[in-house]
């Protein structure tokens, strides 16, 4: 009785669906600021791989992360055609590379699994849990972890 | 008809706390922060009653009420001096500059109010 | 909040500027000014302090503050001529009260010795005998504001039946000159009880013999009431003096009074009221009077109108005006690149666009901008505190104070100055007796400056002490490990030995300069700023500590550079010179190191591609452009990169924002074409080979 009225509480929620690499991930929508397209990103010296550099977002610098690098996949080549998803973490905000957005899905709380454990390290830091919808294997990404961890302590 | 006073005082901490006192007695307020800009704002805002102080930079509260009674226009206007002391001699000296009267700082609203009654026509 | 918590702020407010009115007033009353507008001035700081305090009951400040006043009442009114001694009292009594006001806001107040002592020495100052009467007298009115402030009577005993009071009153001329109102005065005995009056009008003349201004009615006046005589006497207390008045307890009722007669009085009122009225507009509306018209200029130009604004507005409109900034280069520059719009009328627009751009700009980052005077009053007080705690006689000189700098530098100084100016006393002055003993006055001097010059703001710190020991430094740098034993070094770069990190001068760190904290810790924060320290002594003349200071945190110049088809921007203040860059000049040192023949003198070529990562380090330099940069000690170096391109104007943004420091990385800016360029951190960039001093570090050897 108890576990089936807590499992009618759950709450839909909405992700942005995308491809980087062959698969395919979400991101909740509420930390999607927006979307828009590739442009050419300055270099930041000394940074980690994954970071493609920073664009000029209306006059803020925005960080952008190679989300296939990131997860250990080979890098982007991107093109006009590639999209930067920009997502708020904390107070800062990021631009997360991918090749393109398929989908905004409608989600329960309660069809989100965990990360099988067959799961990289790498990909546990990153992969909140997975989506099994239409024969699709959806990762759900959360951006805690995406930006260096160098930047926490700076943040500080 | 709502009563304008007019308050001339230099301390920006004084001007609140006269306004708060006499806005909530249901007075309109008009504020000057020394005696020039008092003079000012006396002929702008013709108040029926003045509440001054007397230490203030430019035109002290003394010149302030010499020059209120030589006006043949304001001299009727009842003015009361704001003072920190008893002193008789400060007093005094208000009194012959033709202070109406006088309220002791620091204040309590009531005293100020009842003070303002004695003098407002 | 509450209306009285506001009004309490606004004290607390009012009482920082009334301190600092204080101080400067005290200030230029040692300087030997004597004019009575700076003694008044600072009298009512001090006045205003008093009162402000004792609507809040901070009777502690209201105290200390009342024995200052006491004292600088005397001084206002001629009775006591200060001598430096009594100027030097009267300053430490403005720290004192300072401290006092912060206690009180934070409610921590505590009546200590120091306090007291001060006090004391007032009394002494001022002949005990009269201050302790004035104190006594003071008390109890101030302290007790609302039970005693007009000497009201306890409430009646509950025996008391009705008093009944016949009073005869009778206005003199002296009373209506004062605008005192008889009939003000009647309305408030009748708040007291019942109230009958009986006017006599017997001395009335003549409508021909009819002084409108003089006084011809008496009242006789009846009054029931609970009240004692004091609350009856009190509603006259304005006209004592002004009126004849006689107050009497009778015992029986009489008779009440038809109050008709009133309205005699009131047609009385108005025609004496009416007739000055109606003259005085006649002759004000016939003859401008030139009093009437210069008084209420006067007033205008002295009340400049401020307005209080949050900062996050400000800062918000001047992001925006950045972008504006950015946008108009980013137009221009596509406009001029498209050959299809060449057009001069379009190309004079831009222009146009561009100069009114920059005009905005600068007039938003003013609004930021800030006088240095409240900063260099904050050092005037370390500087008594230095010099008390190491017995010294010091004068602060201030120069300049009235330079402006953006809000967030002003701020950011506090600190290195401090530090700064503690050294100049604790370091740089001697003690009086040594200073006597150099043939110098027992007095030593710190000189305070600020000034613009070419876009940037000055700020000296110099004493006229023993200067800097440099045997002594040097040695300590030897001890200390950070200059090999067999070094030679110039007189100034020995003096730039103090910048290092981890030096301290003092062998034994005293409690008031050593605190850890370097003169390494000053340059690091004023680098932050974007500034730059350099410093100069004379031995036995004394040591001058320069900094240079961008004037907003906003915007930069900058020469636009790229390596390896990255652009970068390279801060113009670091820049010395850009150098004919021939390989001839350059030498390989191995280990990807080489220097550069500036002249006669070697500097590190630094490859800025290989130092950020950009490229791979290369065994060869032959190509690109060397600019020579200076750091913030003095050092000098070679940058090199491929190109120049520019020289502009940048905005700085923050890379910190949405990412994270990064070494040998300012900031971040965009470009014309809205790309984002790196802002270089020179010294950072250079700054590695520095704390290897015994290493490769050449900057000083010279070329033989």
């Amino acid at each position: 009785m108890i576990e089936k009225s807590l499992k009618q509480q759950t709450r839909e929620a909405e992700f942005v669906a995308f491809r980087a690499g062959s698969l395919e991930f979400c991101i909740n929508i509420m930390s999607v600021r927006e979307i828009r397209g590739w442009t050419p990103a300055t270099a930041i010296p000394r940074a980690p791989s994954y970071i493609r550099g920073v664009i000029n977002l209306r006059g803020v610098v925005l960080p952008i992360v190679d989300l296939g690098v990131r997860l250990g996949l080979p890098g982007t080549e991107p093109t006009a055609r590639h999209v930067i998803i920009v997502a708020q973490v904390g107070d800062r905000a990021a631009g997360l590379l991918v090749d393109s957005v398929s989908d905004i899905l409608s989600v329960e709380d309660t069809s989100i699994q965990p990360t099988p454990d067959v799961a990289s390290q790498l990909a546990r830091m990153f992969v909140r849990g997975v989506i099994a919808m239409d024969g699709r294997m959806i990762s759900v990404i959360t951006m805690d972890n995406v930006l260096p961890a160098g930047m926490d302590l700076e943040a500080a | 008809m709502t009563v304008t006073i007019l308050t001339v005082d230099d301390s920006r901490t004084m001007r609140d706390m006269l306004r708060m006192a006499l806005v909530d007695a249901g007075f309109r307020v008009v504020q000057a922060e020394d005696g020039l800009h008092g003079l000012d704002v006396l002929r702008g805002e013709q108040p029926q009653v003045v509440i001054t102080d007397i230490n203030m930079p430019r035109m002290d509260g003394f010149g302030f009420i010499e020059a209120v009674r030589q006006d043949a226009q304001y001299r009727a206007i009842p003015i009361l001096v704001l003072t920190t002391e008893s002193d008789d001699e400060k007093k005094l000296r208000a009194r012959r500059a033709g202070a109406t009267g006088w309220i002791v700082k620091p204040f309590d609203p009531a005293k100020l109010i009842a003070a303002v009654r004695r003098v407002a026509a | 909040m509450d209306p009285m918590a506001e009004i309490r702020l606004t004290f607390f407010q009012e009482c920082e500027e009334q301190l600092t009115a204080l101080e400067n007033g005290l200030l230029s009353m040692q300087e030997g000014d004597s004019d009575s507008e700076t003694v008044n001035a600072v009298f009512r700081a001090v006045h205003s302090i008093k009162g402000g305090a004792g609507a809040f009951k901070l009777n502690a400040l209201v105290s200390f503050a009342h024995i200052f006043e006491t004292a600088l009442d005397r001084v206002r009114s001629g009775d006591l001529v200060p001598d430096a001694d009594a100027m030097k009292l009267f300053l430490r009594a403005a720290d004192a009260l300072a401290d006092l006001v912060a206690a009180s806001r934070d409610g921590a107040v505590e009546v200590t010795a120091p306090y007291l002592a001060i006090e004391e020495e007032f009394n002494a100052l001022i002949g005990g005998g009269g201050a302790a009467a004035e104190e006594d007298e003071f008390a109890s009115l101030d302290f007790q504001p609302i039970i005693t402030g007009f000497d009201e009577p306890p409430p009646p005993p509950p025996v008391a039946a009705q008093n009944l009071f016949t009073i005869r009153f009778r206005p003199l001329r002296e009373l209506f000159a004062k605008a005192n109102e008889p009939l003000a005065l009647f309305r408030e005995l009748a708040r007291l009880g019942t109230l009958t009056t009986t006017c006599d009008i017997k001395n009335l003349p003549f409508l021909d013999t009819f002084d409108p201004e003089d006084s011809y009615l008496s009242w006789e006046l009846r009054l029931e009431t609970e009240s004692q005589r004091a609350a009856v006497k009190e509603v006259f207390d304005f006209v004592e003096g002004d009126c004849d008045l006689v107050i009497e307890l009778a015992q029986s009722a009489a008779a009440p009074t038809p109050p008709e007669e009133m309205d005699i009085t009131a047609i009385l009122r108005k025609v004496r009221e009416e007739a000055p009225t109606i003259a005085a507009a006649a002759i004000a509306a016939a003859t401008p009077t030139p009093e009437a018209d210069a008084a209420p200029k006067a007033a205008k130009a002295a009340v400049q109108p401020t307005i209080r604004v949050d900062l996050d507005r400000v800062d918000r409109l001047i992001n925006l005006v950045g972008e504006l900034v950015i946008n108009q280069a980013m137009l221009t520059q596509r406009v001029l690149h498209s050959s299809h719009v060449r057009d001069r009328e379009v190309t004079a627009s831009l222009e146009e666009l561009e100069r009114l751009t920059r005009e905005i700009q600068e007039s938003v980052m003013a609004i930021r901008a800030q006088p240095v005077r409240p900063l260099f009053q904050r050092m005037s007080r370390i500087v008594r505190e230095v010099a008390d705690a190491t017995s010294k006689d010091v004068r602060l000189r201030t120069e300049g104070e009235a330079t402006e700098v953006d809000k967030t530098v002003v701020e950011l100084l506090a600190d290195p100055l401090t530090h700064m100016i503690r050294n100049a006393v604790d370091h740089g002055l001697e003690g009086p007796e040594q200073r006597v003993a150099a043939g110098k006055p027992p007095e030593g001097t710190v000189r305070l400056a600020a000034a613009h010059r070419s876009g940037r703001v000055i700020i000296e710190v110099s004493d006229d002490g023993q200067g800097i020991n440099r045997p002594k430094v040097l040695q300590k740098a030897i001890a200390n490990g950070l200059v090999p034993p067999d070094t030679q070094l110039s007189d100034s770069e020995i003096d730039n030995l103090l910048f290092l990190p981890g030096f301290s001068t003092a062998s034994t760190v005293s409690n008031i300069s050593g605190r850890g904290v370097g003169m390494d810790v000053v340059k690091r924060s004023i680098q932050a700023l974007g500034g730059r320290i350099s410093i100069s002594s004379a031995p036995g003349q004394g040591s001058t500590f320069t900094l240079s200071l961008p004037l907003t945190l906003a915007v930069l110049d900058g020469i636009v550079v790229t390596v390896d088809e990255q652009v970068f921007v390279i801060p113009l203040t670091a820049i010395v010179e850009t150098v004919k860059h021939e390989p001839s000049r350059i030498h390989h040192l191995g280990d990807h190191s080489f220097v550069l023949r500036v002249r006669d003198v070697l500097v590190p070529l630094i490859d800025v591609g290989a130092e950020l990562g950009v490229r791979a380090p290369a065994s060869d330099l032959r190509s690109g452009v060397a600019i020579l940069i200076e750091t913030a000690n003095g050092t000098r170096s070679a940058l090199l990169v491929d190109n120049i391109q520019d020289q502009r104007q940048v905005v700085i943004k923050s890379l910190e924002t949405n990412y994270m420091r990064v070494d040998g990385i300012a900031a971040a800016t965009i470009l014309g074409d809205g790309r984002v360029a790196m802002i270089l951190d020179v010294d950072a960039l250079v700054g590695p080979r520095h704390h290897d001093w015994a290493a490769a570090e050449t900057p000083f050897a010279k070329a033989s």
